[in-house]
């Protein structure tokens, strides 16, 4: 070996262990991880807008720290700036800045999964696939940043009084978070900038590890980020008046902290997978030959597999959430789904709904790249059917919007029929035979161009379809029986085994199937490209309805706290502490939507123009 | 052929929609129609284009039907209705009419973590019917406060809510929003007795003020009823009509 590459080496392991260390430095060590202040100083509480003063400790007991409660604020404490309306523009930075982050959180995550696939079966479309999928997600870091920057600036300029107080409590973690986020930097460019410099034998496994790191640091800043916003929805270590107890751990560790640190982290990967998808189907309509078709087919294919794989355990993930906000608190609980918001959960039950419908369209038309999949695309319409039915049952909503004569007729604002649909158990019944239907849809296509050549095939058939029937028999019985006919206790323990039976069905399936098609005969080469144009235009669906929908929800977690900035500790009185009108909402979320887009279509073309040269003949 | 057979079942789907209302007199809102409609639309399209077999199929008569030079008196004819099917859509959409816009009342209010109600501070959060306990602890005098919560019912709240407490006294009908129905699974059942307590106690005026007009005609049964004669008729509407309230253990 010769010296120059022996110390190459050395440095880039140094580099590594650097990365380590500091990692290892940065993350909060459990239960027992308290951080106090011990710079001395008293906090005392001012009047109006200066809440939170840091005065000398003359006369304060030795060592303890005390702190002010909450500020009060008037008005007349909100900077404003004419021609901006504060509250809009920290919403649609705000927003912007989550979308973002979304992305560039969820990509490293299957970029790392599919790099050790790659590596693990020595395919080399593996490691240029991933390298393509980070690629795109790198500009967009940038754009994170930015939006991140001007986030933290807009909300200092806006609402300095309520910052001031965010940073009493959690300004230790301010300085760990923009730490971690160099780190992050670091290990972003690194991964990025060495794929081809550390693409074989020893080297890859230290690429490898380099993308391990990345998602650490990445998820990490990702946790701190979810303990701000949860502590402004369920606040702990606090008390009624605001005043920190001094255990930065109690306010991050908060009651809704790990229900939407699982949400988030699930919801980003469908989100990133969604966005590849639509870079995927942007690239296969622009392909001019055959081979780059086949490529980002099988691109698309890939990252409709990973929006899909975790789209399907998400509303399990939204309901523990919501379910956690209910127990915290009834009031927001039912802001949330049975008072001013229930109707933006039913366009949110359709946007979940066109998302199902696109997946399962892009499977369906998936088929069309094989030969054997003639003998399954009947059932397509009993899927169809089936799909359909469960969907708009998820939507049914239980309080209608009637016309006066409607309202005579039925004698009341909930129908005598579709009133029990409008409720959670008709809801959670639907969505899990809707997950089990659309697993059917990727099994059918799993194993469309193969033929079991084992011996027991028809008997692991029977062995799936009981699985199948068992399993929605259970949900029916939990969701009709547990949910209409038993007190609430169980009405919502039941939705935790309609869940298992869901999940019991997708692993015994998976299991069942890789088994079963071991050593399978193919009908013939898949022919990757072959895809209809149509199809593509359901990976833009996914990617567009993903962004409105996160858009939608998010509008609606921050206002279930309506006019607090800290729920019940510090109260919003700026001009623009009311809830805006559903419509109003949908119009600003769905600008963001737009502007959010076209940076994106701007990054496609981006990573377009990267790969082009400009000619002698051009010059 | 499939394209008649697109126009069959967008025509069934559209009458299982509409049946409610003609067998039952209940009919599916017409807003809720529109969404039914069209997500069942786009399921049929969906279904009827996942192969390239059937998207040419589906298609081949509109296809022909544009560009066959033959077909150009069906193309005329199809393109003067088509517009004008649309206008009249359009117009039956947007004519001035006598009947009061449609309305979307949100009709489960948020209710507040704290309530002021006879001289007293309640956290909603943690109230509890005093004489829920009995049910297990003392079945006879459960019933006997069921029986009592009934005589308060009776003298107070059928008027409005019925005497089958389906929403339908003698009253209700005058009023807009209708009496709450305590009958079936979708009301009461899912609530907590704190918050069917807070309800009676502060009535209509003591609604948040997201979401107004409500226009309850609900009194404030504070001002005329004890506290200890509200949970009284809490028991009552609860075991009448068969349901338990809402609770997390």
């Amino acid at each position: 070996m010769q010296p120059i590459l022996r110390s190459k080496r050395a440095l880039l392991l140094l580099a590594l262990t650097g990365l380590v260390v500091l990692f290892m430095l940065m993350v909060p060590a459990g239960d027992g991880y308290v951080l106090h202040r011990t710079d001395g100083l008293v906090y005392a509480g001012g009047g109006g807008g200066g809440g939170s003063e840091a005065v000398s400790s003359e006369g304060a007991e030795a060592g303890k720290v005390e702190y002010p409660p909450a500020p009060k604020l008037k008005e007349s404490d909100y900077p404003t700036i004419s021609g901006i309306n504060s509250r809009v523009f920290v919403w649609l930075v705000a927003q912007l800045h989550l979308w973002f982050a979304a992305f560039v959180l969820a990509v490293p995550i299957f970029v790392f999964i599919i790099e050790a696939i790659g590596m693990a079966t020595k395919d080399e479309r593996y490691d240029k696939m991933a390298y393509e999928f980070i690629k795109v997600s790198i500009t967009a870091y940038s754009i994170t940043a930015i939006f991140g920057g001007l986030l933290a600036i807009s909300l200092m300029v806006f609402y300095p009084d309520f910052m001031k107080y965010l940073t009493l409590i959690f300004g230790d973690s301010f300085i760990w978070y923009a730490l971690i986020f160099f780190a992050e930097s670091a290990c972003l460019y690194i991964y990025y900038y060495g794929w081809n410099a550390m693409k074989h034998g020893f080297r890859k496994w230290m690429h490898l590890t380099i993308g391990f790191l990345l998602n650490g640091v990445g998820t990490t800043l990702m946790l701190f980020a979810n303990a701000w916003v949860t502590f402004m929805m369920s606040p702990e270590g606090v008390d009624a008046s605001g005043v920190f107890g001094g255990n930065m751990w109690e306010a991050i560790h908060n009651h809704l902290w790990n229900p939407i640190n699982l949400h988030r982290f699930i919801a980003n990967v469908a989100y990133g997978g969604s966005v590849v998808g639509a870079y995927a189907a942007y690239k296969f309509l622009s392909a001019t030959t055959e081979e780059e078709k086949a490529h980002y087919d099988w691109m698309g294919y890939t990252a409709n597999f990973i929006a899909i794989a975790a789209l399907l355990p998400l509303p399990f993930a939204g309901y523990w959430l919501t379910a956690e906000i209910y127990a915290y608190s009834q009031q927001m609980g039912i802001t949330l789904m049975g008072g001013v918001f229930a109707w933006l959960f039913i366009v949110q039950a359709v946007l979940i709904g066109a998302l199902f419908l696109s997946a399962n369209y892009y499977l369906w038309c998936g088929m069309e790249r094989s030969e054997g999949a003639y003998r399954y695309t009947p059932y397509i319409k009993y899927i169809g059917f089936v799909i359909v039915v469960c969907f708009l049952v998820w939507f049914t909503p239980h309080t209608m919007i009637l016309t006066p004569s409607e309202l005579k007729a039925l004698g009341g604002q909930y129908h005598p029929i579709l009133g029990p649909l409008g409720i959670m158990p008709a809801k959670n019944t639907a969505v899990n035979i809707m997950i089990i239907f659309t697993f059917l849809s990727f099994l059918l296509y799993r194993r469309a161009n193969k033929i079991p050549t084992v011996s027991w095939a028809s008997f692991g058939n029977g062995v799936q379809i009981g699985i199948f029937t068992a399993a929605m028999v259970n949900i029916m019985i939990l969701g009709v029986y547990y949910g209409y006919f038993t007190n609430t206790v169980y009405k919502v323990a039941s939705s935790v085994p309609q869940v298992v039976a869901t999940l019991m069905v997708i692993v015994a399936g998976v299991v069942i199937d890789v088994f079963m098609y071991r050593g399978a005969k193919e009908v013939g080469p898949l022919k990757w490209g072959k895809m209809p144009e149509r199809s593509q235009y359901a990976l833009f669906l996914l990617a567009v309805s993903f962004t409105w929908l996160m858009g939608l929800m998010g509008f609606i977690r921050s206002a279930i706290r309506q006019h607090w900035h800290v729920y019940t500790v510090m109260r919003d009185n700026s001009v623009d502490a009311f809830t805006p009108t559903i419509g109003y909402a949908a119009k600003v979320v769905s600008v963001g939507t737009i502007i959010f887009m076209a940076i994106v279509i701007f990054i496609f073309w981006l990573s377009h123009l990267s790969g082009k040269k400009q000619t002698e003949y051009q010059r | 052929m499939r394209l008649l057979q697109f126009v069959i079942w967008v025509i069934i789907s559209y009458l299982f929609f509409k049946l409610p209302g003609i067998l039952m007199g209940k009919p599916i809102p017409s807003s809720l129609i529109l969404m039914y409609m069209f997500f069942a639309v786009v399921m049929i399209l969906l279904v009827m284009t996942s192969t390239e077999k059937s998207t040419r199929e589906l298609l081949a008569p509109i296809k022909s039907m544009l560009e066959d030079p033959s077909k150009k008196l069906i193309r005329n004819v199809v393109f003067v209705i088509v517009p004008i099917v649309a206008g009249v859509i359009t117009y039956e959409q947007i004519k001035p009419t006598y009947e009061a816009p449609v309305e979307l009342r949100s009709t489960h209010p948020a209710p507040p973590s704290t309530i002021k109600i006879y001289g007293k501070t309640y956290d909603l959060l943690a109230l509890e019917n005093p004489y829920r306990k009995y049910e297990k602890e003392d079945p006879e005098k459960f019933k006997e406060l069921v029986r009592e919560g009934g005589e308060v019912y009776f003298k107070h709240c059928f008027y409005c809510h019925g005497d089958k407490l389906d929403g339908k006294g003698h009253y209700g009908q005058g009023f807009n929003p209708l009496p709450l129905p305590f009958q079936g699974k979708d009301t009461i059942a899912q609530l907590q007795e704190s918050y069917v307590f807070w309800r009676i106690a502060t009535g209509g005026p003591g609604l948040p003020k997201e979401s107004t007009p409500w226009l309850s005609a609900m009194p404030i049964w504070e001002d005329f009823i004890t506290e200890e004669e509200i949970w009284k008729v809490i028991l009552f509407i609860y075991d009448y009509t068969g349901n338990v309230p809402r609770s997390w253990e």
